[in-house]
């Protein structure tokens, strides 16, 4: 593997920013600083750019095994790479769900074949995701799971759930909950609101995400497991949270770019690329999500990636399915919503996310003698979104101008991404 | 004007000046021959993924009374067993020669998709519980017609108002012409955030029915008892529905309209249905004058 030279940004490291290169050798940091040696190393230039640990995104669709004509483990890896992300976290809902040690073995194998970045993957909490009987959760976690999520779903058996708790808790897993009570959403496409009124579509009020999340809450008390909210959308469930953090209960959350960026009245248009679980809600709710983020009651940015097919999303609103793609625009998205400093960005986007994940060799601040896992971010960049490596496109930035994205990308000492172009 | 979508933007204006050429086209109904040649030569296609009677009926009246052809596009007879998409539906009509749809679909925003996608003039003929343009134009034709104004008329629209596309576009139509508009629901078939809308609310029809022009009684839909939006259809009654003694309350010129088919005995009293403050039949006759109207804005004039 030949060196590297990272030169000319400036490098978060555990001393804070300092305007540094850094030297890569056989994935291994061996310096940092000025004045590096760049003898026989390929030279990536980093001038105005931040240069931090490798993003790590919690939630993604790589829709593998069963689903890829909508993406694949590749074709996912590709865009997460030009995303700035080094490690991405893949949710069990495929077709066969990811129940099973088996195939959590074979979908992180496939991630390493194709070798872009490192794919984790989320197991099921539920066989089938039925939400009826405990998934394997040995056999899964044996097979390197640490996140375990009906995602798609709520556990919505409150006594089930206490039981994958306990058994988790004991393995030291992380619970993940996609919250949502379907007595409360059925039937709705949108958020519950003034938006949802005018257009006479069914509702799904932000209750459903609150009541789910308190309920856990309780049984996070009662079981002691690390429980961790995703796509958290509305102000309610912030406060659950910020409560929950400040009880010392073992809480986590994460936002999706896009619920920082848009609120309900975008779905006004009935425009299907605004459709998404959990729905655009109000402004107020984004400026709550925000705030909670950059004060850290939020702890990760996760995309919640959701790719699908043009053919079925390009019909009316209620007949779409849900999800909107979210690799390749969070860096911009975030920087928007945020204008966050070096060190909250990646905090937010890398440390903890990796901590929550489970993920050993990622979020790690560079250091010599660390591994080189690290993403090149310009801030300050202007590109339009008009193509991607995603086999989806239903974004709705698609053809925005966005600011910021990944310049470069290494993982494990290998370069994914160069001068904003996936290495393959 | 390109396409019909709805009437949420709609000003008093455009609303009048829609009216006003009906009004013309009800005096070509009343000819010997109801027949104008106006749009001879174009294709009409009505395009209905739901059951309906009387709206694709008019429509194809309409059409036909100004000398267009019709195409019927149906999901009973249709490929749409056999998964085609509303798309490539559109586009095989298209195709046919079609140059005007009339779209009716069970889903929020269905005609403007069907708009982007077809490249002719769409008129919504009912996209879920979002809009249904002609129903309130016709609706307030008639109410024109029967008091000579809209402006300053109490209107008191009754029932299901969360799942119908007739109050919404009713609403925008009645508001934008000067009338004061009452929901009447219980809270279980209002929308849940009606805050911002141009109207008064109230929790029973006893609460309008001395002081209302226009008592307009929506359709139960008596499957929607099992999702318990309400207890039963005799409690629905008691309060909501226009039996002949509160029919008596009202005042001696007050009329009562329905957008059909009407459920006699829940929502309307048989004998209020047939009395001859009744505008029901008023009301569909109404519906291909304004259809006229609107064909004839969308196809002809400065568009053929």
């Amino acid at each position: 593997m030949t060196a590297i030279l990272l030169r000319g940004g400036t490098v978060l490291t555990g001393e804070g920013a300092v305007e540094a290169d850094v030297r890569v050798e056989d994935g291994t940091i061996t310096a940092l600083g000025r004045d590096v040696d760049t003898a026989g190393a390929e030279i990536l230039d980093c001038s105005g750019c931040w240069v931090g640990p490798g993003l790590v995104d919690l939630h993604v669709h790589l829709r593998e095994p069963g689903q890829e004509w909508k993406e694949d483990v590749a074709s996912g890896s590709a865009a997460a790479a030009a995303g700035g992300f080094t490690a991405v976290v893949a949710m069990p809902n495929t077709d066969p769900a990811i129940d099973s040690g088996h195939l959590a073995a074979h979908i992180a194998d496939r991630g390493r074949r194709v070798g872009l970045v490192d794919v984790a993957v989320a197991g099921a909490i539920t066989a089938g995701r039925a939400g009826e009987r405990l998934a394997h959760l040995d056999e899964l976690w044996a097979a390197g799971v640490r996140v375990f999520s009906d995602d798609g779903d709520s556990v919505a058996d409150a006594g089930l759930l206490r039981r994958a708790m306990e058994y988790l808790a004991d393995l030291g897993a992380v619970v993940a909950q996609h919250a949502e009570d379907v007595g409360l959403s059925r039937g709705g496409h949108l958020h519950e609101g003034a938006v949802s009124a005018r257009l006479g579509m069914t509702g799904i009020p932000a209750e459903a995400e609150e009541t789910v999340v308190a309920r856990d809450l309780a049984l996070v008390r009662l079981t002691g497991v690390a429980y961790h909210v995703q796509h958290v959308s509305t102000a309610g469930t912030v406060e659950l949270v910020r409560r929950a953090k400040d009880e010392g209960l073992p809480v986590t959350a994460e936002v999706a770019p896009h619920h920082l960026v848009l609120d309900h009245t975008a779905t006004l248009g009935t425009d299907s690329a605004y459709k998404m679980y959990p729905p655009l809600r109000t402004p107020d709710d984004v400026a709550a999500l925000r705030e909670a983020l950059a004060s850290g009651v939020i702890d990760a940015v996760a995309t919640d990636h959701a790719p699908h097919a043009a053919h079925e999303k390009d019909v009316p609103f209620e007949e779409a399915p849900r999800g909107v793609t979210g690799l390749e625009t969070a860096i911009p998205l975030v920087l928007d919503a945020l204008d966050p400093d070096i060190e909250t960005f990646f905090d937010r986007m890398a440390v903890r996310p990796a901590r929550i994940g489970g993920l050993l060799h990622h979020g790690l601040l560079p250091a010599v003698g660390g591994p080189a896992t690290l993403s090149v971010v310009d801030p300050d960049v202007e590109w339009v979104f008009d193509q991607s490596r995603s086999k989806s496109r239903n974004s709705p930035f698609l053809g925005a101008t966005l600011r910021g994205a990944a310049r470069h990308v290494v993982v494990g000492g290998r370069v994914s991404v160069r001068e904003g172009k996936v290495a393959w | 004007m390109k396409h019909l979508l709805g009437l949420e933007d709609a000003t008093r204006d455009d609303l009048e000046a829609i009216l006003d050429d009906a009004d013309g086209f009800v005096d070509v109904l009343d000819r010997p021959i109801p027949k104008v040649p106006a749009l001879r030569g174009k294709t009409v296609a009505t395009v209905f993924f739901e059951p309906s009677t009387r709206t694709r009926l008019s429509f194809e009246r309409a059409a036909k009374a100004l000398s267009a052809d019709t195409l019927s596009f149906s999901p009973g007879t249709s490929s749409l067993s056999k998964g085609e998409s509303l798309k490539d539906t559109v586009l095989t009509l298209r195709a046919m020669g079609a140059d005007l749809m009339v779209v009716r679909h069970r889903a929020v925003g269905a005609a403007a998709r069907v708009a982007a996608w077809s490249g002719v003039p769409v008129v919504n003929g009912g996209d879920g519980a979002h809009q249904h343009p002609t129903q309130a134009l016709l609706d307030a034709l008639t109410v024109r017609r029967h008091f000579g104004k809209v402006e300053g008329l109490e209107v008191a629209i009754v029932g299901d108002i969360r799942h119908s596309r007739v109050a919404r576009s009713g609403v925008n139509a009645f508001s934008a012409l000067g009338a004061r508009v009452t929901l009447v629901a219980p809270r279980t078939l209002l929308p849940v955030q009606v805050d911002g809308w141009p109207v008064a609310i109230a929790s029973s029809i006893d609460e309008v029915v001395r002081t209302a022009d226009v008592v307009y009684l929506l359709r139960v839909q008596a499957e929607r008892g099992g999702t318990a939006v309400f207890p039963s259809l005799p409690e629905y009654v008691s309060r909501f529905g226009l039996t002949a003694e509160r029919f008596a309350a009202m005042r001696p010129d007050a009329v009562v309209m329905h957008p059909g088919p009407m459920n006699r005995g829940v929502e309307i009293a048989d004998e209020v249905a047939d009395d001859p403050r009744s505008l029901v039949l008023d009301q569909v006759r109404m519906g291909v004058a304004v259809r006229m109207a609107v064909l004839f804005r969308l196809l002809g004039g400065e568009n053929a």
